[in-house]
């Protein structure tokens, strides 16, 4: 049984990493790697949104959504899925409220330095995506738990790498016109070539 | 010599600005420096310990690689020339065997000379061919972005042609030389500058874009109609015996990438390396301890079903491209990690890695290739952690 999670775990790291196999939550990934200190921040936000919402829409989906979800209050032939997407971007959006407003209030030393990352993935789309796939797989609540902090962990780890390209290419004779997210793009590319190092590994 | 160094200087002022091919200075000056060394010389004693510098090291590790392309000849030659005469055939197909007839050579298995012959009429071609599609884009981006052409291009193209199975159709070899050298290197800013080693990512985008040509058991001998597997996929395939002793694994008798087969070779090249100071021994020792130790690991797990578990770490040191890789291309000093500490972290996780594909990837038994590449893509992040501390500790130190 632990096995089956610490697979799960893996997987969504590495063979399914979020940005680098997927290419999910591209805008936040290409925007916020310019410095290791802020993609660290984005990472630790990501890592923490992810792994709050996805439960949480597990449970929504579970108890309230999916078709014959609803018999617990004498309703069995209602099918909800339909108001899914809205559903998860407002648990999200409002999660990243709660969480910022918690924050702020009892941990103000981790809330200044995550600062401005926090509202920003509200919108990112590998949290979306994330619920989505959760929802798609099937997932029963501790998977979705492992399957959030996992994910999470996965596109902290690809914009940490990110950074620390980035920082090193600072140094590079970039052409001209590829400066900037030009040749962020080509590197993008040249990761995911390199994380297909684990596509087609069974877990 | 005088004459040609007298005729070099006589067309220079063409080049200078302001003459009418100024535009191919940068041709003119790669010519120059590749006949002669570089006019500039400091003229009195200037206080340099070693005048190391990047041509003389990547001339150093051209030369680390004769060994390699020694076997690489003798090897294709010897696979393919044992193919023959087991499929019972006398000569071989096509232009080469016009050239072997003409130099009235055989197809014996047994002669040096012949399994020389013939490998380096697969093994040449193929170099041949990456010296002129990626010497173009050298030239062309040399000549554009105003740089020089730099001899790393060298230890490239020579590379590249020893990751490659001896049967690569020729546009391949083009087209992937062509990425490698302008994905993987020129748009970063040209030698020294890139992030991931270009003949790797060369070798990864042919993999992943022409994967018949690239593996499976039909490719690693250059004879049409036979097919041989390597020893890695004999290992992870329960159906095979595995056809090669250790030993011819390990001096290079067996089916595989033209380079690739001679541990013993990669050795030679890695005494070469460490002797000389440019290859890391911290890189290859650790990608080493790395390999035995995640082996060992594995083989005390041990699986019913995966007969990848039982391999010792001793048939993975001669197997595939592992030596090939811990010597000359984790070694690489642009895309590797540049802390002392860091590449022992780089080069431990390249072997951990290794090991960790060979024996839970069935979609490729070969992970060296991509191991390496996935570790160039975490080896700026590893220097920045050892950089930080070590700039914490000195802060410490002065404060107190």
């Amino acid at each position: 049984m632990l096995e089956h999670y610490l697979s799960l775990f893996v997987k969504s790291i590495f063979i399914e990493n979020m940005a680098l196999a997927f290419f999910l939550g591209m805008c936040t990934f290409l925007a916020v790697s310019k410095r290791v200190e802020t993609a660290i921040g984005l990472g630790i936000a990501v890592v923490v949104v992810q792994g709050i919402t996805m439960p949480v829409n597990n449970l929504i989906y579970h108890n309230v959504l999916k078709e014959g979800a609803l018999s617990w209050i004498g309703l069995a032939n209602v099918d909800l899925s339909f108001l899914g997407l809205v559903t998860y971007i407002g648990v999200i959006a409002s999660m990243v409220q709660i969480l910022e407003m918690t924050l702020d209030k009892f941990v103000p030393k981790l809330y200044n330095s995550l600062g401005i990352f926090l509202p920003l993935i509200t919108v990112n789309c590998a949290i979306l995506g994330g619920s989505l796939f959760m929802v798609e797989r099937e997932y029963n609540f501790a998977e979705s738990v492992t399957f959030g902090f996992g994910s999470g962990a996965g596109f902290a780890l690809a914009v940490i790498a990110l950074a620390g390209i980035r920082e090193k290419l600072r140094y590079s004779n970039i052409p001209v016109g590829l400066r900037g997210l030009g040749i962020t793009f080509i590197t993008t590319g040249l990761m995911a070539i390199a994380f297909m190092l684990f596509s087609g590994i069974q877990l | 010599m005088r004459f040609l160094r007298n005729f070099l200087d006589k067309q220079e002022r063409h080049f200078n600005k302001g003459g009418k091919l100024e535009k191919l200075y940068y041709l003119y000056e790669a010519l120059d420096a590749f006949m002669y060394t570089q006019g500039k010389v400091t003229r009195s004693g200037s206080h340099i310990r070693d005048a190391i510098d990047l041509k003389r090291m990547m001339l150093m590790v051209v030369y680390a690689l004769v060994p390699t392309v020694i076997m690489a000849l003798y090897n294709t030659g010897y696979q393919a020339n044992l193919a023959l005469s087991k499929l019972g055939q006398a000569a071989g197909e096509g232009w080469r065997n016009t050239v072997i007839t003409f130099l009235g050579l055989g197809y014996d298995p047994a002669s040096v000379v012949d399994n020389m012959i013939h490998g380096a009429l697969y093994f040449f071609p193929v170099y041949i061919i990456t010296l002129a599609a990626g010497g173009f884009w050298e030239v062309v981006f040399a000549t554009i972005r105003k740089h020089e052409i730099q001899e790393g291009f060298f230890v490239t193209s020579l590379l590249f042609p020893l990751i490659l199975p001896p049967d690569i159709p020729w546009w391949q070899v083009v087209l992937g030389i062509s990425f490698g050298v302008v994905i993987g290197k020129e748009v970063f800013g040209g030698v020294g500058m890139n992030i991931l080693n270009p003949a790797l990512t060369a070798r990864a985008f042919l993999f992943f874009a022409y994967p018949a040509q690239i593996s499976g058991d039909k490719v690693w001998v250059a004879v049409d109609g036979y097919s041989r597997a390597t020893p890695l996929a004999e290992f992870a395939d329960t159906a095979m015996t595995v056809s090669a002793s250790w030993m011819d694994s390990f001096i290079g008798l067996i089916p595989g990438s033209m380079g690739e087969t001679s541990t013993l070779a990669c050795l030679i090249g890695a005494v070469f390396l460490i002797a000389t100071g440019v290859g890391s021994w911290r890189i290859m020792l650790s990608v080493l301890v790395g390999m035995v130790g995640t082996s060992l690991l594995f083989n005390l797990i041990g699986s019913s079903t995966n007969p990848m578990f039982q391999v010792t770490p001793l048939w993975h040191l001669v197997m595939g491209g592992f030596a090939f890789g811990a010597v000359y291309m984790a070694t690489d000093p642009v895309s590797a990690a540049m802390t002392d500490k860091g590449r022992y972290i780089y080069g431990l996780l390249i072997g951990v890695l290794v090991i960790l594909i060979r024996v839970v990837n069935p979609a490729f038994p070969e992970g060296m290739m991509l191991a390496i590449l996935f570790m160039n893509v975490f080896a700026p992040i590893i220097d920045r952690i050892f950089i930080n501390s070590n700039i914490k500790r000195r802060l410490i130190r002065n404060v107190s």
